[in-house]
């Protein structure tokens, strides 16, 4: 496990409820966490959704000052430079969607190479409708790499229909995530699934525990 | 089967549009609907379609005019303050019975207001929005399915009757995700449009797009002809949706997304004895008038819940001819209400009626 674990992709690819299972799992591992929100560009729905879980579990959110309110000031906060000064701590960084939320990364790259010790994951929903095949989210992959500044590390497979999703829906996305591990010659990190299908036959299965349904 | 996916309701317009035909999409970014422009970004290159950012809210839908008067399938999207900004362009549109495609995803107002759901555009959306006696037909989707399903509807519609069409939805509605079945793609034929301006090709005579005429008389001829069409829309294309209504006492009545919360209160409030139901608006012009109408006097009262100050209440006063109360449940400013809210105005409502 590296100190930095750093979830980006598409957006709507899942990376928030990544982060947040994926911070409550290494707190359950006795993991010192903070769960760090860099998404500066979307509007609702976002890491602070989760914050009475986070506070329950002991983990730290950092989270940007105007999140959730009625203005769209994507302003980092100066507590946002922990992340790279704090080495004794474990960091999940929950990036914003494409090219244009991995900007955001940009300015901490430096510190994280320099200390590396990082993962990066490209998060995948095979679902989503611009990342429907491996040759589409390789698109989306190079794009946020470049945009970022750092290298992923591996990939996550999180497709899912949400509350439609079935087994067979899951199952019938493991050869694209072959065929994108392939492509990007990275490893398969995990296959996350929600807590329904616990149970499934899937290569590195990931539960997630908690899911935010507001509606 | 139809391929399914998931999708953001921002994204569900989106690829709607394009399988509806539309090739050309006019833009502004402004949160909460810049995911509409974001794909029509990626997509419009690799299909041969036009995608442009315009320098304004007002160049964009009068690049919208321009496509509309040759006959195309085209569209703009815009949050409550953006679609301020159009409302000169839109009334030319209705002016020059263009058909065109207008979304807006409301957020919290008035001015500035707030980039959280809303909405609080029901009066300038139903009621023309523009100068001048005009409507729009008015489409309220409370999925992510209906986002994609009416998207299509709203370009058909648009089309056959020759008037603009607005797809009223709000920021929650444009930012959740949920699975969908996307419709497959059409194939248009251009000349069912033989009003458009094409090239006379030396064979008929020249078509004109205008707002713009000298004699009253004849500004008053278009007037008058519009609103048959109107008319035909009313009698036509009232759509909603009616829920446990069977047997109701009380009536709510709720749109986009307060109608999700209104479902549950519903539900909740059968389980607690009180005889309640719902109709859902689909169409805000024409308003459902016909289904409000016939449940007037089977009902006690009318709840209207909205995320905007009662302006539904006049829509729903009309259509029951002011026989019952209307109660008004809102929160406003980009709060949603709840559906503990909504079920403690209904308990209220009928308590008070006992």
């Amino acid at each position: 496990m590296k100190r930095i674990t750093v979830f980006a992709g598409h957006y709507g690819s899942g990376k928030t409820n990544l982060a947040v299972n994926y911070a409550v799992k290494q707190k359950k591992e006795g993991k010192e966490v903070s769960i760090c929100d860099l998404d500066i560009v979307n509007p609702y729905f976002r890491t602070k959704d989760s914050a009475k879980i986070l506070e329950k579990e002991g983990i730290e959110l950092i989270s940007l000052p105007f999140a959730n309110s009625n203005v769209d000031l994507p302003a980092l906060p100066s507590e946002v430079y922990g992340l790279v000064q704090r080495l004794d701590r474990n960091v999940i960084i929950d990036l914003g969607g494409d090219e244009r939320g991995a900007l955001a990364m940009g300015r901490f790259t430096p510190y994280i190479l320099k200390e590396n010790n990082y993962d990066m994951f490209f998060v995948v929903n095979f679902f989503r409708p611009l990342t429907t095949t491996a040759h589409e989210a390789v698109e989306a992959f190079y794009e946020i790499q470049a945009a970022s500044g750092l290298k992923f590390t591996g990939i996550v497979n999180n497709s899912n229909l949400g509350s439609d999703t079935s087994s067979e829906d899951i199952l019938g996305t493991l050869k694209r995530a072959e065929e994108l591990c392939k492509k990007t010659e990275l490893p398969l990190v995990f296959t996350s699934v929600d807590s329904r299908f616990e149970n499934i036959d899937v290569p590195n299965r990931f539960v997630l525990k908690l899911q935010e349904k507001l509606f | 089967m139809a391929e399914k996916v998931l999708m953001k309701g921002n994204e569900a317009i989106a690829e709607a549009a394009i399988r509806a035909g539309c090739r050309h999409y006019f833009g502004y970014p402004i949160t909460p609907q810049t995911e509409v422009a974001a794909y029509m970004a990626k997509r419009m290159p690799k299909i041969g379609g036009v995608f442009l950012q315009a320098e304004s809210e007002i160049s964009a839908i009068n690049m919208v005019y321009g496509v509309a008067g040759a006959g195309i399938r085209v569209m703009t999207s815009s949050s409550s303050p953006g679609i301020s900004l159009k409302q000169e362009g839109i009334s030319y549109l209705a002016g020059a019975d263009l058909p065109a495609l207008i979304v807006n995803v409301q957020r919290g107002g008035p001015g500035l207001g707030g980039i959280q759901p809303s909405q609080s555009d029901y009066f300038q959306a139903t009621r023309g929005g523009g100068h001048g006696d005009y409507h729009l037909i008015v489409l309220a989707p409370a999925s992510i399915q209906e986002m994609a399903d009416l998207t299509a509807l709203a370009f058909d519609l648009s089309d056959k009757y020759r008037v603009p069409a607005m797809m009223l939805a709000d920021g929650t509605m444009g930012q959740m995700m949920e699975p969908v079945e996307l419709p497959e793609p059409i194939e248009l034929d251009a000349a069912e449009k033989p009003w458009a301006v094409t090239g006379t090709k030396m064979k008929r005579k020249h078509n004109i797009i205008n707002s713009l005429y000298l004699s009253p008389e004849k500004l008053e001829e278009t007037n008058l002809e519009r609103f048959e069409r109107y008319e035909q829309i009313k009698k036509n294309e009232q759509r909603f949706e009616s829920f446990m209504m069977e047997d109701a006492e009380y009536c709510v009545v709720a749109y986009g997304i307060t109608a999700r919360v209104s479902k549950n209160a519903v539900i909740a409030a059968r389980a607690q004895g009180i005889k309640v139901g719902m109709i859902r608006p689909i169409t805000l012009w024409p308003f459902p008038e016909k289904a409000i109408a016939d449940v007037t006097d089977q009902v006690k009262a009318f709840i209207s819940v909205e995320l905007s100050m009662g302006q539904m209440i006049e829509d729903i006063k009309l259509a029951s001819s002011c026989k019952k109360p209307v109660v008004l449940c809102s929160r406003v400013g980009g709060v949603i209400t709840t559906p503990e809210e909504v079920l403690e105005t209904i308990k209220k409502t009928a308590g008070g009626n006992k």
